[in-house]
């Protein structure tokens, strides 16, 4: 009987004094955790894609209770998110602008040729290694579909060797952003509708040469718009979307359509 | 004097716990991604060693032995470095909140981790005097720490360079860990 009490109660009383021990501790190192921390994280998408510009849901939910930070910067939890967080809050929410992504680019396989055909590991990196990608024009999209893969909202697809995104399913968060090698996709606001679809910094005659929808920087759409909202630099037409008002005066003036009014679902 | 220096040296180099008795690869895989929570996580384990050292040989000693109850040492250590993992785990959060996320679900696991329970028996079946015990513990979480922060090290490269996608992630880890498990086999005869 003895073999088999008597470990038992000495485990039981090493036990005991290490729960003491530890009680003991965790009053002195005890950390006061706000509650409203948790309620935010759970009101966040737990998406973590870090377009509030903090490290994922949990920092910006102690950033928010901690250090003030704006309630409205989710942007793929929009404004119903905005809102139950200013609830939590106490604040008031100002609007989300949601964000869309768009693919600057307009070469599709009718506007842009191949170079070669790719036959290596089908991604878009490593298609860009090898000589800056099949196609001829070297800033465009290269069409294997990197940004397809990380899209968690299954938002782009790839036609005619073009990515194009769903804006009716694009939660903004940027991760395709990341995904292209030659960062042709970019966040703007969802009602600035105008976007100058292409990225190509050579002069005009090699874009001529390479894509048939292609910005030549010909400067009509500077000249055209009443707002001074569009500037060709490096040879490419940029639009400052502070001031730009989605008129579409730009879109109609470009001889080649690398500049588009894009209000449909696809661009 | 040199003795403790063999014992210091071969439990860090020689018989290293992770790459030479491959004690402890869950943390040496999980925390060595960044350089920072890799010296974080050894110096924790290494804590964690010492004071567990110490505690299980006093418990050995006064409670299990006369007793003759040697035989249930591993339940035994097994609470004591338990205990001990969830100091440091209430220290760190209040004292070093960064680190504490930085370890995330690594820091309970020191309490599963086979170096700490590794050493204090080690410690008992070499029969080492409380000195010498220390003194290997210290050995085997430097040599702990150190290995953390050379495979780190490897690791930022091996994710930095260009290798194809059915090697990426744990694979190519995996491999580097290898590498580097061959490269401590040059200190083996070091001592003897």
């Amino acid at each position: 009987m003895t073999t088999y009490v008597f470990p038992m109660l000495v485990f039981a009383t090493i036990g005991l004094v290490a729960g003491i021990l530890l009680t003991v501790c965790s009053k002195i190192f005890e950390v006061k955790v706000d509650e409203r921390i948790d309620t935010i994280s759970e009101i966040l998408p737990q998406v973590n894609c870090g377009s509030c510009g903090f490290s994922g849901c949990s920092d910006y939910a102690s950033a928010i209770v901690n250090n003030g930070a704006d309630v409205n910067m989710c942007k793929p939890g929009g404004n119903d998110c905005a809102k139950k967080i200013a609830s939590v809050m106490g604040k008031v929410a100002t609007d989300v602008v949601p964000q869309v992504a768009v693919v600057l680019c307009n070469g599709d396989c009718n506007a842009t040729k191949s170079k070669y055909i790719f036959q290596g590991v089908q991604s878009c990196k490593s298609a860009n290694r090898f000589y800056n990608g099949s196609e001829v024009c070297t800033h465009g999209c290269l069409g294997f579909g990197d940004c397809e893969k990380v899209c968690s909202e299954g938002g782009i697809i790839i036609r005619d060797g073009l990515a194009r995104i769903d804006k009716s399913k694009c939660i903004g968060c940027g991760k395709c952003t990341k995904a292209c090698p030659n960062h042709l996709i970019v966040l703007r606001d969802i009602d600035k509708k105008v976007d100058v679809c292409c990225s190509s910094t050579d002069i005009g005659k090699i874009v001529r040469s390479t894509c048939s929808s292609g910005c030549i920087g010909c400067k009509l759409c500077e000249k055209k718009c009443p707002n001074e909202a569009i500037h060709v630099e490096n040879n490419l037409a940029r639009i400052d979307y502070d001031k730009c008002t989605a008129c579409g005066i730009c879109a109609e003036a470009c001889p080649t359509k690398a500049i588009r009014l894009c209000d449909m679902v696809y661009n | 004097m040199k003795e403790l220096l063999v014992i210091l040296l071969s439990a860090m180099l020689v018989d290293n716990f992770v790459l030479s008795k491959f004690m402890g690869i869950c943390p040496f895989l999980g925390v060595s991604k960044k350089l920072d929570s890799a010296v974080g996580m050894g110096i924790a384990v290494t804590f964690v060693m010492i004071c567990a050292t110490v505690c299980t040989a006093l418990v050995y000693s006064l409670i299990l032995v006369p007793m003759e109850l040697e035989y249930l040492k591993t339940i035994a250590f097994i609470l004591i470095i338990a205990l001990f993992v969830q100091i440091v785990e209430m220290i760190l959060k209040k004292k070093v909140p960064s680190l504490y996320k930085a370890l995330g679900v690594y820091l309970p696991l020191i309490t599963t981790n086979c170096a700490v329970l590794g050493v204090t028996i080690l410690n008992i079946d070499n029969s080492y005097t409380m000195l010498q015990s220390v003194i290997n513990s210290l050995g085997a979480g430097l040599g702990f720490t150190l290995a953390l922060v050379i495979f780190s090290g490897v690791r930022s490269r091996v994710n930095s360079a260009d290798i194809p996608e059915t090697f990426m992630g744990i694979p190519s880890t995996l491999i580097a860990g290898s590498i580097v498990s061959v490269s401590f086999m040059g200190f083996s005869g070091l001592f003897g």
